[in-house]
Order: C-alpha cells, then sequence, then structure tokens
C-alpha cells in the first residue's frame, strides 16, 4: 500500500496488547514522551481472548493517573485495528500525532530539555 | 484481609510538602492483594511522584522498596541501614503498618498513602467487598454465618428493619440488607427457628468501645 504515516511515531512491538503493563505506559512519560496510544487487534478478535479488553481498561486507569498528575488523560488513548487494515494504522498515527500536537510538548520534557 | 484504597495523588503531594526525598514503603501482605500497596502499587506511586517533580523541575529522590509485612518489626528493621537517607516514609500499608514503621522509627516523618477501610474479602479479581468489623465477640454461629454488625448499616442484632425492601438496604438499593441474607441462609440451613431467638444487646466491651485492644498468648511468647 506504500502508506506513510507521521515519523514522530515510534512502534513498540509487543506480542499482544494485554502485554502492555501501566508502568510502561508510565515510565514512557517519564523519560519525556508526548503520547502514547495502543494498537490492538479488534475488539472480539484477539489470539489470547482477551489481551486488547484489558488493555483497554488499563488505558482508561492511566488516564485516570494522568490526569491526577496534570499532565492530561488525552496524552493515552486506546486504538482497535486488524492486521491487515494499514490505513486504519496510518490514519490513527496522524489523528493521535494531531491530538497531541495540539496538546504541545510534554512538560517533562521540557524541564529535562532545560536541565 | 485488609482492604484500602490509594489517597488522591493530590493529597499526598500535598502531606509531602517540600519533603523530597522520598522512601517510598509497600507491604506484600493484604494490600498487595487488594491492589493499593504492593510492589505493583509502590511502582505507581513513584512514577506519578517523578513525573510530577520532573514536570516542577525540582530535585526529588523516590527509593522502592517493598517489604514482606509492616506489621512485624522484624521486617520494618530491613530498611534500617538506609532509613536515614531520606526526609520521609511513605507507606503505602494499612495504617497498622505506617503506625508501626512510625514507632521502629522515631525521629523520621512517617506518612500514609493508603486510606485502610474495611477487613474484607475477594468477590472476584479487582472487586473487595466488606465482612468483618472486629466487634471482638463473633456471632456467626447464630446468624447463619452472616454477620449482622458488618452487613447491616445499622449493625441490627435482631433485624431486618423497615428500610428493607426487596432484598436491599435502604442506604443504597445496591447493598443487600443483611438481615435478608441472614434469613435466606438460616432457611437454607434448616435453621429459619433459630430466628426467632431474640439476640441479646451486645456488650460492645470486646470492641472498639474499652478503648484500644491487645492480645497475649503467654505460650507464644519468647
Amino acid at each position: 500500500m506504500r502508506l506513510s504515516y507521521p515519523s514522530n511515531v515510534k512502534v513498540i512491538k509487543v506480542p499482544c496488547t494485554g502485554r502492555v503493563d501501566i508502568l510502561l505506559i508510565l515510565h514512557a512519560f517519564e523519560k519525556g514522551v508526548d503520547g502514547v496510544y495502543l494498537a490492538g487487534c479488534l475488539e472480539g478478535e484477539c489470539h489470547f481472548l482477551r489481551g486488547n479488553l484489558r488493555a483497554k481498561k488499563r488505558v482508561q486507569y492511566v488516564k485516570g493517573l494522568l490526569e491526577e498528575i496534570g499532565l492530561g488523560g488525552d496524552r493515552v488513548e486506546m486504538f482497535n485495528m486488524s492486521a491487515s487494515q494499514g490505513q486504519r494504522f496510518a490514519q490513527v498515527a496522524q489523528e493521535m500525532t494531531e491530538r497531541v500536537r495540539a496538546l504541545g510538548p510534554s512538560p517533562v520534557r521540557k524541564k529535562i530539555g532545560n536541565g | 484481609m485488609i482492604v484500602g484504597n490509594r489517597k488522591e495523588f493530590q493529597e499526598i503531594v500535598g502531606m509531602l510538602g517540600s519533603n523530597r526525598r522520598v522512601l517510598l514503603l509497600g507491604c506484600n501482605e493484604c494490600v498487595t492483594v487488594c491492589g493499593v500497596g504492593g510492589e505493583k502499587e509502590v511502582g505507581v506511586l513513584a512514577s506519578e511522584l517523578r513525573i510530577h517533580w520532573k514536570t516542577a523541575g525540582v530535585d526529588f529522590e523516590v527509593k522502592e522498596h517493598t517489604l514482606e509485612r509492616q506489621c512485624d518489626y522484624e521486617y520494618i528493621d530491613q530498611v534500617r541501614s538506609f532509613v536515614g537517607d531520606y526526609d520521609v516514609i511513605l507507606s503505602m500499608a494499612c495504617g497498622a503498618g505506617v503506625q508501626y514503621v512510625a514507632e521502629a522509627y522515631k525521629t523520621k516523618l512517617v506518612m500514609p498513602a493508603v486510606n485502610t477501610s474495611f477487613l474484607g474479602v475477594t468477590l472476584e479479581q479487582g472487586v473487595w467487598s466488606e465482612r468483618c468489623q472486629g466487634c471482638g465477640a463473633c456471632i456467626l454461629d447464630m446468624t447463619g454465618g452472616v454477620c449482622p454488625i458488618a452487613r447491616c448499616a445499622k449493625s441490627l442484632m435482631n433485624g431486618p428493619c423497615g428500610g428493607s425492601s426487596g432484598g436491599k438496604c435502604e442506604v443504597d438499593r445496591e447493598v443487600d440488607c443483611g438481615w435478608q441474607l441472614i434469613i435466606d441462609r438460616l432457611t437454607e440451613l434448616g435453621q429459619l427457628d433459630r430466628y426467632e431467638d431474640i439476640i441479646p444487646v451486645k456488650d460492645w466491651r470486646s470492641s472498639r468501645e474499652a478503648g484500644p485492644r491487645k492480645r497475649i498468648r503467654e505460650d507464644l511468647r519468647l
């Protein structure tokens, strides 16, 4: 398909979004990333049955944590797509990039960068 | 087990004030099982604090450490060699653990990160429910194994009251009426005749009403 997506999106491969722990997401924000999103399989299509549904709940939990810290819950999101939906992958990367860009750089990174 | 809730982040930060060298102390017992103060939750709170203070651009140090228990001196003593490196111990144990840590380190600030809530059970993964209030004089033999102290909103010894409707309690329609549960259970046991027995006024001296309690078993003492 030769689709392009924003180069700021760094892909980290995991066997299943069910592998993505709350701490993994938090540690990314500690390091200064501007946003994190999970690209899980379509709901009901998880090879491990409920991995993507667990990930969805964890993302919701992290949203609450980011809100209370003051970073804002919109910096993290869960998306679903199948392995054959390349177009959707590119579209989500674009959508999340625009959202995070509107939110501005992470205040954590700004401080790390200044200091 | 003892069940608690993590305090709101802003409350914890407010509590810490200008103390930014923090020994964040978890507990491997009840608070681990109820997902509020074990190694994992220590990691989450530590991460939150690091993000918060990095954003604020201030110097800080957060040390994560989880003890087997915070209600036994032998375990609390394990942090003695490095406790002096920190301004404050932020404990994620129940209230008993927080206090025992404070007793062990008399000159160290010790603060709670958890609101201790109740003695309860795991209904399902991620859901806990109150079952006991530690009244010190158990009557579960008389009530079909359902506690009227912990499970009736009024702790009635002879119920239900007029607020029971359709098996639910008037304080919250999601809450089962404790006395309805007792009647149902006695019926299942074929012991409904016991419901006719009037349970006498409870002697609350075995509960908190006679002050802090202590238990001694001489044969176990060293």
